[in-house]
């Protein structure tokens, strides 16, 4: 594999990164909440698309439609029972909380759907295989295509939502100052729960496009969220368009990492991580107070 | 016609009792300066009738409805707001967005952004500013100009000039003295006690959570409000406001 290689499919593994990353920005960036959970909600998505293929034999993409208002109900309920109650404690108890429902989450998958892995790449036909050939070293891939489509389009949607509409603005209202949104009429509780019923439901796309790429199993939620937290935390805390910059650096890194040996893929990434935290950053990538 | 009416209220942080029983009664059109020292419980008693601090004991009333109890975001839309003190504008939406936030969920009323825009001019050339990249002065404008955009029927204005350069001043009350002048039922927190006493119907010296002094403006000399401010004891209290004896105490002095 030659650099410029490396770096292509670094790129469209850092979209499926900025994928699972922009809903933990978001509920970052509207509540000060790092949900822990985020990881295992998106495996949480990728069970039930792949259950719901299991059971009707139609097309991932076709049960991601399906699936999406379902993580999106669970979503609002989870912040309207368990993190709203929280969110009341501290900014310590929320994280404690989302901890907890990371282990309730595996545990339950693993109840349900018992340690087997599964992969959904065999049902989308040569989507997940297939590629452009341009030359002998650079290939590419049909998904890696599709998914830097919708994670563009994922985070252009969000993009849009937060600076071009009045929920958007209500939003970045209630991330700056819930106390005053209050005084203006907006209800904060009611942005916090379609915020997280947002970011849930990107999680949701996010875990459907890995059961596509790869394997997925009831622990695969974690290395998700450590892979997501990177991505946010490279591109800038709260910022959108820096959590996809932060996806594909790191995607790039762990790829370059590969070219050099297989098992340095994770480990380079992780040391990008380590850079971005130790070097002052320029101020389109350094974090930010909220969404603006 | 009371608009609002506010009952034996008390409310604490933590083991602080900020507001002591504190009761008035606000008619239409009709303006209430609040003063008192730093720390004397005006801005709790603000935040308390607005919602957004709760309230230990009493009842607060808005066109006869108790609303004690209710949210802070479902008294806006009943038609109360606050312009808390420090303005607090969302400092990363722009003047408009700010402008905008407050007019979605508010009343429909009068008040439309071209409104507001025409009673606050010097907000006009910087709509599309960021509010932390604007003036003290200006600030103060677009923070009341936010809450107009609610249509309350009853503003509530926590420290008016606080903060702000006399030039700054000078232009708030500018257009704060034609709102007023239209008809606005307010409640306003002042330090400045020329300043309150010269836009407001009655005055109300609030001094450690308790009313130290409520009266007609026109019945009220500034020595006496200087008096109640400083809780000195003062034999020339003046008469109760005719229609509010029994909400508002005329009593000088400390508890």
């Amino acid at each position: 594999m030659n650099i410029v290689n490396a770096i292509v499919q670094g790129i469209f593994l850092g979209s499926l990164y900025a994928l699972l990353a922009c809903g933990l920005s978001l509920i970052f960036g509207v509540m000060r909440i790092i949900n822990l959970a985020h990881g295992d909600l998106a495996i949480l998505g990728a069970f039930l698309v792949w259950v719901v293929t299991d059971k009707t034999g139609i097309s991932p993409f076709i049960a991601l439609l399906l699936v999406l208002p379902v993580m999106l109900a669970v979503g609002y309920a989870l912040q309207r029972t368990v993190l709203a109650r929280s969110l009341r404690g501290g900014p310590l108890v929320p994280l404690l909380t989302t901890f907890g429902l990371s282990i309730v989450l595996q545990n339950g998958f693993l109840q349900v759907f018992s340690p087997d892995v599964h992969s959904l790449g065999s049902n989308v036909g040569t989507l997940s295989t297939g590629s452009w050939k341009l030359t002998s070293d650079l290939s590419i891939p049909y998904l890696g295509v599709v998914l830097l489509v919708v994670s563009v389009a994922v985070l252009g949607g969000l993009h849009y939502t937060l600076r071009a509409t009045a929920f958007g603005r209500e939003m970045r209202a209630t991330a700056q100052d819930p106390d005053t949104a209050g005084l203006v009429g907006i209800p904060a509780s009611a942005i916090y729960a379609r915020a997280v019923a947002i970011a849930v439901a990107t999680a949701g796309i996010a875990g459907a496009f890995l059961a596509i790429r790869s394997s997925f199993g009831p622990a695969s939620g974690p290395a998700q969220l450590i892979f997501a937290f990177e991505a946010v935390i490279i591109g800038g805390l709260g910022s959108l368009w820096g959590t996809l910059v932060g996806g594909i650096v790191l995607g790039v890194a762990q790829t370059i990492g590969a070219t050099i040996d297989p098992q340095y893929s994770i480990l380079t990434g992780h040391l990008v991580f380590l850079l971005a935290l130790v070097v002052p950053r320029v101020k389109a990538t350094a974090p930010r107070k909220a969404f603006a | 016609m009371t608009v609002l009416e506010v009952t034996d209220l008390h409310a604490k942080h933590g083991l602080l009792h900020a507001v002591r029983g504190i009761s008035l009664a606000l008619a239409e059109g009709e303006t209430l300066a609040l003063v008192g020292a730093n720390g004397s419980g005006k801005t709790t008693l603000l935040r308390t009738i607005a919602g957004a601090h709760p309230a230990e004991k009493g009842r607060v009333r808005l066109d006869g409805v108790d609303i004690t109890s209710v949210p802070a975001h479902h008294r806006v839309r009943r038609g109360l707001a606050l312009v808390p003190e420090g303005r607090r504008l969302f400092p990363e939406l722009t003047v408009l967005e700010n402008l905008q936030v407050a007019g979605r969920r508010g009343r429909r009323g009068e008040w439309t952004i071209d409104t507001v825009l025409d009673a606050f001019p010097v907000l006009r050339p910087i709509t599309r500013k960021q509010a932390s990249q604007i003036s003290g002065g200006q600030q103060q404008a677009a923070a009341i100009a936010r809450a107009l955009m609610t249509n309350p029927r009853v503003l509530l204005i926590d420290e008016v000039s606080l903060g702000l350069a006399p030039v700054a001043v000078d232009a708030v009350y500018e257009s704060l003295t034609r709102l007023l002048g239209s008809g606005a039922t307010v409640v306003l927190v002042e330090q400045d006690l020329e300043r309150a006493l010269s836009v407001s119907q009655r005055v109300m010296c609030v001094l450690e959570g308790h009313v130290a002094l409520a009266a007609a403006t026109p019945d009220i000399t500034r020595d006496q409000v200087t008096a109640a401010y400083f809780g000195v004891r003062s034999a020339t209290a003046p008469a109760p406001t005719a229609g509010t004896a029994t909400s508002l105490h005329a009593e000088i002095g400390t508890p």
